[in-house]
């Protein structure tokens, strides 16, 4: 069992190492991919594990975007002016202050909505069941408005995010640059869900989802397990957003950054579509979900949009399980050995 | 080996070899073709005026494509366009520029619609070096980046209604005005917003109300109502299609008297259509008027493109038609010129432009904008129920005298 | 001149009365919505995107030369069959499921009613025209365009016929019967399926009679919707289910909150406000419902 384990990862990485490589073309769409992925899978850990549905991860995602170049501007050169007149004023970074603003702006993006999980947390994580999720959804869009009144990032001129270094002349260096990271934040996340899932923590998240008033009466403090599981998915989403913003390389406060009512959304749809509550279900549901995307917009020009409310329609209707749970009810020896052993004998042994 | 390993190898394999044959199919020329790529706005709130930048494009290509295309090393070449919709959305336009450049081999890129949607753009193009010849970014900072193969044909947003405040202090007997300003949240209205900062504050004039409106909300009320509490000189609105709708319907049914009233988009609007007899009198800035007297080969006049125009697609063109046709006029021209298909010379070809559209003048200023071409403004007028948009300035191409000051509604029938 | 609103007086007045106006109208989308959520126990996020199309109804009504003002008759007959058919199609097979799926699927709803709209009537922005006139109080200086007062006043009127209709008429009953308790209801004979679609359809055909208010009132735009599900949504909260003079009331008073909002904050914070409201009022409760249950204890 080990060793095949041992196969998978060791092929995984291998694959994701070499992706850029053997893609050449489609860095950008595979840098998505893993920021895609650690959204899922983090919003997985509250939705899937925890039973607290919350539309408003979206929150952390443009915080840290923002707060990442802010960042990485303000380090350098007066904010203000940056952003001022649309950036009437041009400063360069040097190759030095940009990867060290990256540094230290994706550090910040980080922790700062971690933070700010935490000192919200107690208010919001006490709504149960719908009315979190719609509170959730009111807070990420209430933040995208806001963002978009505040003069100094930019307000509804939006904020472009410096550019690469000049110095670097070759042009696939960027690229290369984003993917990688994403790859490795994606890897620190795997890493760290999956120990999240061996461990004591996971057990507790699940029986808040179950029955949160007998965890209570077991004597669980539930408050402070939700309100941690929370600042978990806000470090990578920070995390995720710092990435995104400087990618995609202009911030927008409701399109880009605050963008509730599709990144919001989607992260919710991959991790149900793949399978809510197991390890790898965000992973292939995320992934699948981007190759279907990047399908309709390709195929079906101008009408991707309807392709995708009905799939959305259809996967929450008929695959409320996803495809995990799908699979397992269907084929449960094949499934077993495509990918999801483990997770699965996990399961198995739990019950 | 079992059975996991080799689903895995089949499974990667197939992927590799899916994705290697779609990376390779485009190249820049194909055949007679030259390929051009644009992110358009085809779904998505900016859709409308998507589909107007989109039959721009597609008017030239015809007409160029018909009227023996772009002779280059003495081979004639046809102009192509692949599409992708952004769906206005920043985040879309970046990647799908992306994906033009990388995955369909594209070269040569034409704008989008929307100065926020080109902001995303124009950094993907300056990394790979793509020349972009676009039509409807006007936010000045696109040309205080130092990009250097970014090239607009239209003048920049800040100039857009400039001009309406030096006319409102000029009819205020030289004396500065008080002005009223509200302006959606996106980056288009709010350089517009900037050039009015600009002119107020060279004319000494006063802003005493500033509001941004967030993009969802279809209700100026409260500005309004402010607007009529504090009467001020001028009342300018910018907000794509939305902002001119609502600031007329509203300023018509709550009775705001104001002596000038000063917008943007009026006919992407159809206001004049839309509102008939309650649109009078407003003040729009415009990149193009029919009726200007520029001239070319392709197109004639202005009011051949007009006509043209509207016999193809059964609606007048806005400016925003317009100024997408003349890109493509732009390109062919440049292709020309440079005689070869080496962007660098392409590029080089496009800083040294110098000619005369149908549209405009064309000349690109050091940022990339256009610098050979004035903003128009223009007055809607009513005859009986018929409302037209009459050019008042600038004077040589006026065709109607400037109206001031409106006429107050209880005296308006 | 932030504080503008306080130095002219007036300014109070019409931001109150703008603001009861538009209350009113905000009301009658939260009634439908406080009746699904009630009976079927379902949110629907696509509400605001209803109320868009019963506009658009509206609009081509008044393109084909008829005043938009019979819209609010029209619209909600078609509005209702829309309703009808939407429930039978995805909106039945979530009933008695999680709310959270309700809301999901809903919003799948949404985005595909958004892009059918943009393609059917375009993404430009639209207006129809009822030439109703203006009301001027106080000398002119507070003006109330005529078609905001036509639309309170239709919104009121929808407003007691349906209370009327649920009080006297067979359906009303059973459908006030499922919403205490649908197995009891199925039990004594109540078709719960019929009165389900019913209720959706009524929801449907007052979202109708909204948007063929807000397209005489303000303008239409295929991408306005969710604004209105948020506004409607909060009402409900603040008002409970099916307490109808509540609804009106919390209604009105979100109006004049985001006039006064308008001219406190900013404009450009007006709609972010309404949201940061939903999330106060959110946390207020769930800090007044765990004294509650502290209490119980």
């Amino acid at each position: 069992m080990k060793q095949k384990d041992l196969i998978l990862y060791v092929g995984l990485i291998i694959l994701g190492l070499a992706a850029p490589y053997i893609f050449p073309a489609f860095k950008v769409q595979l840098t998505i991919l893993c920021v895609l992925i650690v959204l899922a899978m983090t919003w997985n850990l509250q939705g899937g594990e925890m039973g607290y549905n919350s539309f408003g991860n979206i929150l952390f995602y443009g915080l840290g975007m923002y707060l990442c170049a802010s960042v990485q501007v303000g380090m350098f050169f007066p904010l203000a002016e940056w952003t001022e007149s649309g950036g009437e004023k041009t400063f360069e970074h040097t190759t030095t202050q940009f990867f060290q603003g990256m540094g230290f702006g994706l550090l910040v993006a980080a922790i700062i909505p971690t933070i700010v999980a935490g000192l919200i947390g107690y208010a919001i994580l006490g709504l149960r069941g719908h009315y979190f999720a719609i509170c959730t959804l009111g807070l990420g869009i209430a933040a995208g408005e806001i963002a978009g009144g505040i003069e100094i990032i930019g307000a509804g001129q939006g904020f472009t995010t410096p550019p690469f270094p000049k110095d670097i002349v070759d042009p696939e260096a960027r690229g290369k640059f984003f993917y990688f990271l994403s790859f490795i934040m994606l890897i620190a996340t795997f890493i760290f869900v999956k120990w999240i899932y061996g461990s004591r923590f996971k057990l507790i998240l699940n029986a808040i989802r179950d029955n949160e008033d007998k965890a209570e009466a077991m004597g669980i403090q539930t408050m402070k397990y939700k309100i941690v599981g929370w600042m978990v998915s806000a470090f990578f989403c920070g995390l995720a957003g710092g990435i995104m913003g400087g990618l995609i390389g202009y911030i927008d406060s409701t399109d880009v950054a605050f963008d509730g009512r599709e990144m919001g959304v989607f992260m919710v749809l991959m991790a149900i579509l793949g399978g809510k509550g197991t390890l790898w279900g965000p992973v292939i549901g995320a992934t699948l979900f981007h190759f279907l995307k990047e399908g309709f917009w390709t195929f079906i020009l101008g009408w991707q949009y309807v392709a995708l409310g009905v799939l959305i329609v259809v996967i929450v209707i008929y695959f409320p399980e996803g495809l995990m749970g799908w699979l397992r009810e269907k084929y449960p020896e094949r499934f077993g050995e495509v990918v999801d052993e483990k997770d699965r004998k996990a399961q198995v042994e739990l019950k | 080996m079992n059975k996991l390993t080799k689903l895995f190898i089949t499974f990667l394999s197939a992927i590799t070899l899916s994705l290697a044959s779609i990376s390779s199919s485009f190249a820049k020329v194909e055949g007679e073709y030259i390929v051009l790529g644009s992110a358009i706005s085809l779904t998505g709130k900016y859709s409308s005026n998507g589909v107007h930048t989109q039959n721009g494009y597609n008017m030239a290509v015809e007409r160029i494509n018909k009227m023996g295309g772009v002779k280059v090393g003495g081979k004639s070449y046809k102009f192509e366009i692949i599409y992708y919709d952004d769906e206005s959305n920043p985040k879309r336009a970046a990647q799908l520029a992306e994906r033009l450049i990388k995955q369909d081999g594209v070269h040569y890129m034409l704008g989008p619609y929307s100065s926020g949607l080109t902001k995303a753009i124009a950094p993907v193009t300056e990394k790979y070096k793509i020349p972009m010849v676009e039509a409807n970014g006007a936010s000045r900072s696109l040309f205080t980046k130092g990009y250097k193969y970014l090239f607009a044909v239209l003048s920049p947003a800040n100039q857009y209604l400039e001009v309406a405040i030096d006319l409102a202090v000029e009819k205020n007997g030289g004396k500065p005005v008080k002005i009223a300003q509200a302006f959606e949240q996106d980056a288009f209205s709010q350089d517009v917003r900037l050039g009015i900062l600009d002119a107020a504050k060279r004319t000494g004039s006063k802003i005493i109300i500033d509001d941004k409106l967030p993009k969802e909300l279809n209700d100026m009320a409260a500005t309004l109502a402010k607007v009529k509490a504090t009467k001020p000189d001028v009342l300018v609105v910018s907000g794509h299609t939305k902002g001119a709708l609502t600031a007329i319907r509203q300023i018509s049914e709550m009775k705001v008297d104001v002596p000038m009233l000063a917008m943007t988009h009026c006919d992407a609007a159809k206001l004049s259509k839309q509102h008939g007899k309650k649109s009078e009198y407003a003040l729009c800035a415009s990149q193009w008027h029919k009726n200007l007297s520029y001239k070319d080969k392709f197109f004639g006049s202005g009011k051949k493109y007009d006509k043209d125009f509207k016999k193809e697609f059964g609606y007048a063109p806005p400016y925003q038609s317009a100024e997408s046709s003349a890109a493509l006029l732009v390109f062919k021209d440049a292709f020309e010129r440079a005689n070869s298909f080496d962007r660098d010379k392409v590029r080089d070809a496009l800083k040294t432009t110098e000619m005369q559209t149908f549209y405009g003048n064309i000349k690109f200023g050091p940022g990339g904008q256009n610098t050979a071409k004035p903003m128009i403004l223009f007055q809607v007028r009513c005859k009986g129920d018929v409302c037209e948009n009459k050019v008042v300035a600038p004077t040589k191409w006026a065709s109607d005298k400037f109206f001031h000051p409106i006429p107050k509604w209880s005296e308006r029938g | 001149m932030d504080f503008l609103i306080f130095q002219a007086p007036i300014l109070m007045v019409q931001a109150s009365l703008d603001g009861i106006l538009l209350g009113i109208l905000f009301a009658l989308i939260a009634y439908g919505m406080a009746l699904q959520w009630g009976v079927m126990n379902i949110i629907n996020i696509a509400q605001g995107d209803l109320v868009i199309l019963g506009g658009y109804i509206a609009y081509s009504m008044y393109l084909a030369g008829i005043h938009p003002g019979w819209g609010v008759i029209v619209s909600p007959i078609i509005m209702y069959f829309v309703g009808w058919g939407l429930y039978k199609l995805v909106i039945n097979k979530v009933v008695d499921r999680d709310l959270f799926i309700s809301i999901l699927a809903t919003f799948g709803i949404a985005i595909v009613f958004q892009q059918l709209m943009n393609f059917i009537f375009g993404a430009d922005v639209v207006v129809a025209q009822s030439e109703y006139g203006t009301t001027m109080l106080f000398d002119n200086s507070v003006t109330l365009p005529n078609s905001k007062i036509f639309s309170a006043f239709i919104s009121l009127l929808y407003a007691v016929i349906l209370v009327i209709y649920m009080k006297k008429s067979k359906l009303g009953r059973a459908i006030r019967a499922t919403a205490q308790n649908a197995r009891a209801a199925k039990i004594l004979g109540v078709d719960t399926e019929k009165v389900y679609a019913a209720t959706f359809g009524i929801n449907a055909a007052l979202c109708g009679v909204a948007g063929a208010l807000i397209a005489i009132t303000f303008t239409l735009h295929p991408y306005v919707g969710l604004p209105y599900t948020v506004r409607s949504f909060m009402i409900v909260i603040v008002a409970g289910l099916g307490n109808l003079p509540a609804v009106a009331l919390s209604g009105m008073g979100l109006g004049v909150f985001e006039e006064f909002a308008d001219y406190i904050l900013g404009t450009e914070f007006r709609i972010g406000s309404v949201f940061m409201l939903l999330v106060l009022i959110l946390v207020y409760r769930r800090f007044k419902l765990s004294r509650k249950r502290e209490y119980l204890k």
